[in-house]
């Protein structure tokens, strides 16, 4: 891996404490592989003053603490420039040990009953039975983009073009935990109850988010998921045994 | 230990926050006023990263069953121990059985009580922060409510002696305060300090001219994660798709409807609007204390200008440090 493999990459200073890796323009596996070696890269050692790496559709943002870079002999008056060129650098002549492969994990849904309110909103516009959107949504292997917008929130990637259904006009006061739900061309799973405008087409008893765990989350980015459908009964069970 | 005889409007224990987990969608949060926080703290002899109570609009009525040393900075709030006034920016004297009542905030919104030995709750993930969305952090992770009782560490060396020369001149306080607003650099009344943010090209010249000329207004559409602004809308010069990426405290993100939004510490850690500016992190405090109704502009600086704030605000802090560690020699 040289520099080559990332061109066109931009360095942009999003305020005074942190900077944005810009790896690609465009929502895509191949944009998305480039952050993740890029993330991995730049996480694999310490950098002096950065705080924190996060990775998100086409960017790694680097958080930085101004005072702490000065500390380790940035500039005072050329602190990003500083900072940028050791970002470069690390991408430049990235560790060994980086690595890019997530994990695939596998996520039990119940599609059944008052867990799926809207499976016949999107089986009606996918031209499709309910048992056909089932078969689909559990078939395809989806992909986390990122982790973000609340704690253990996945943006997958990969819904078949054919399952995409319009947001609700009036969001639900109340989508429970664990709701997996089409929104547009999104298929995601709620990790608390919260507000929300998505399709729900069934439910999971995994806990997404689980702050007494490292990582505290089910879902990394750059993970695989895939659906598994399961029964009442399962579902209850799992529920009561995590 | 410390009984809430009344919790006020949204009292929450924070530190300095939760770094380090933004890949899990986790927030930084914390104080939204890092350097109040960081004052009261060094004004009890704690660590600056100590957990403190933050308080808006109405404080609480906390009961004390132990002497010990308390400050407070941030706005304007009524504060009375027994009736007396209890006066900001300063080490504060409380003896056992004492009333610290903290009533109405007369100007501003927030302010951060710290007491000696820090408010000792579990970490979470690295952090005593309450995270309300999340359920975690702080008081199982909601805010303080009424006959909530709070325990605190141990107090330093330095607190405790600050506190015996108080019992032993009976005086309630010091004499000499510590203003946070005397730290750094600070911005003038009503004007912040704000660099251009990524997607400042998007917007129409015209925008660009009013976002740093108009006088904008906060609106009551304003919590820990933003303060939602109303003035001249503002609009992208063609309509464009983001895609969703990082944000930061001090980010002003502009939804489709024009009207800017100034993130907080408790943001979320990505957005999907276009960053047109980024506020000066040493003047983001000045958005916690806005109420709705009240003015305030934005004066441009470059990246290099607000950083050079940062740095002297560090240099200005260590002389506090080293001030307060003289007292006592």
């Amino acid at each position: 891996m040289t520099l080559d493999y990332f061109t066109g990459m931009q360095i942009i200073p999003l305020g005074d404490q942190a900077l944005l890796v810009e790896l690609g323009q465009t929502i895509d596996e191949s944009t998305h592989r480039k952050v993740q070696s890029a993330w991995r890269s730049l996480a694999a050692e310490p950098l002096p003053g950065v705080t924190e790496l996060v990775p998100a559709y086409t960017t790694v943002t680097a958080y930085y603490d101004p005072v702490q870079a000065v500390q380790s002999g940035a500039p005072a008056n050329k602190i990003v420039d500083w900072l940028s060129d050791r970002l470069r650098d690390r991408l430049k002549n990235p560790p060994k040990t980086a690595k890019t492969k997530g994990c695939t994990v596998e996520i039990p849904v119940c599609y059944e009953g008052d867990f799926a309110p809207d499976l016949g909103v999107v089986a009606k516009q996918a031209k499709l039975t309910p048992a056909e959107v089932i078969k689909l949504h559990t078939k395809t292997e989806y992909l986390v983009y990122l982790v973000g917008f609340a704690p253990g929130f996945p943006y997958l990637g990969g819904l078949p073009k054919i399952l995409a259904t319009p947001r609700h006009a009036k969001p639900r006061m109340v989508v429970p935990a664990g709701s997996v739900g089409i929104g547009g061309q999104q298929t995601g799973i709620y990790p608390y109850a919260t507000p929300g405008g998505w399709n729900l087409i069934g439910r999971t008893p995994l806990a997404l988010f689980r702050p007494a765990l490292h990582p505290p989350t089910l879902l990394s980015a750059g993970d695989r998921v895939k659906f598994r459908a399961i029964t009442r009964e399962e579902f209850f069970r799992q529920e009561a045994g995590a | 230990m410390i009984t809430a005889q009344q919790p006020g409007l949204l009292t929450t224990v924070q530190d300095l926050g939760r770094p380090g987990y933004q890949q899990y969608g986790v927030v930084v949060g914390g104080a939204l006023d890092a350097l109040a926080a960081r004052t009261a703290n060094l004004l009890v002899g704690n660590e600056e990263n100590a957990a403190v109570l933050e308080m808006a609009q109405t404080g609480p009525t906390l009961s004390f069953s132990r002497s010990t040393l308390v400050a407070w900075c941030g706005a304007d709030f009524d504060a009375q121990i027994n009736g007396e006034p209890c006066p900001r920016d300063r080490p504060v004297r409380v003896a056992a059985g004492d009333i610290l009542r903290f009533g109405l905030a007369r100007h501003g919104l927030r302010a951060w009580l710290a007491i000696a030995g820090g408010i000792d709750v579990p970490l979470v993930m690295g952090s005593r922060s309450t995270y309300r969305r999340a359920g975690l952090g702080g008081l199982a992770g909601r805010a303080l409510q009424g006959a909530d009782r709070l325990s605190c560490g141990h107090p330093s060396e330095w607190s405790q002696q600050v506190l015996e020369k108080l019992l032993a001149s009976n005086q309630r306080a010091t004499t000499w305060s510590v203003r946070p607003d005397t730290i750094g650099r600070p911005a003038r009344v009503g004007v912040v300090r704000a660099m251009r943010g990524p997607e400042w090209e998007w917007f129409t010249e015209p925008a660009q001219q009013a976002f740093f000329q108009a006088t904008w207004v906060a609106t009551k559409d304003a919590d820990r994660m933003g303060v939602r602004l109303k003035g001249p809308g503002l609009a992208l010069a063609q309509p464009r798709e983001m895609i969703s990426s990082a944000v930061n405290a001090g980010i002003v993100q502009v939804p489709p409807a024009g009207q800017p939004i100034v993130l907080l510490p408790s943001r979320q850690s990505v957005g999907g609007y276009p960053r047109l500016a980024a506020v000066a992190a040493v003047d983001l405090r000045h958005f916690t204390q806005l109420r709705p109704g009240d003015p305030i502009r934005f004066e441009e600086i470059s990246v290099v200008g607000a950083q050079d704030l940062l740095l002297a605000q560090a240099r200005d802090l260590t002389r506090v440090r080293l001030g307060l560690s003289r007292l006592l020699a």
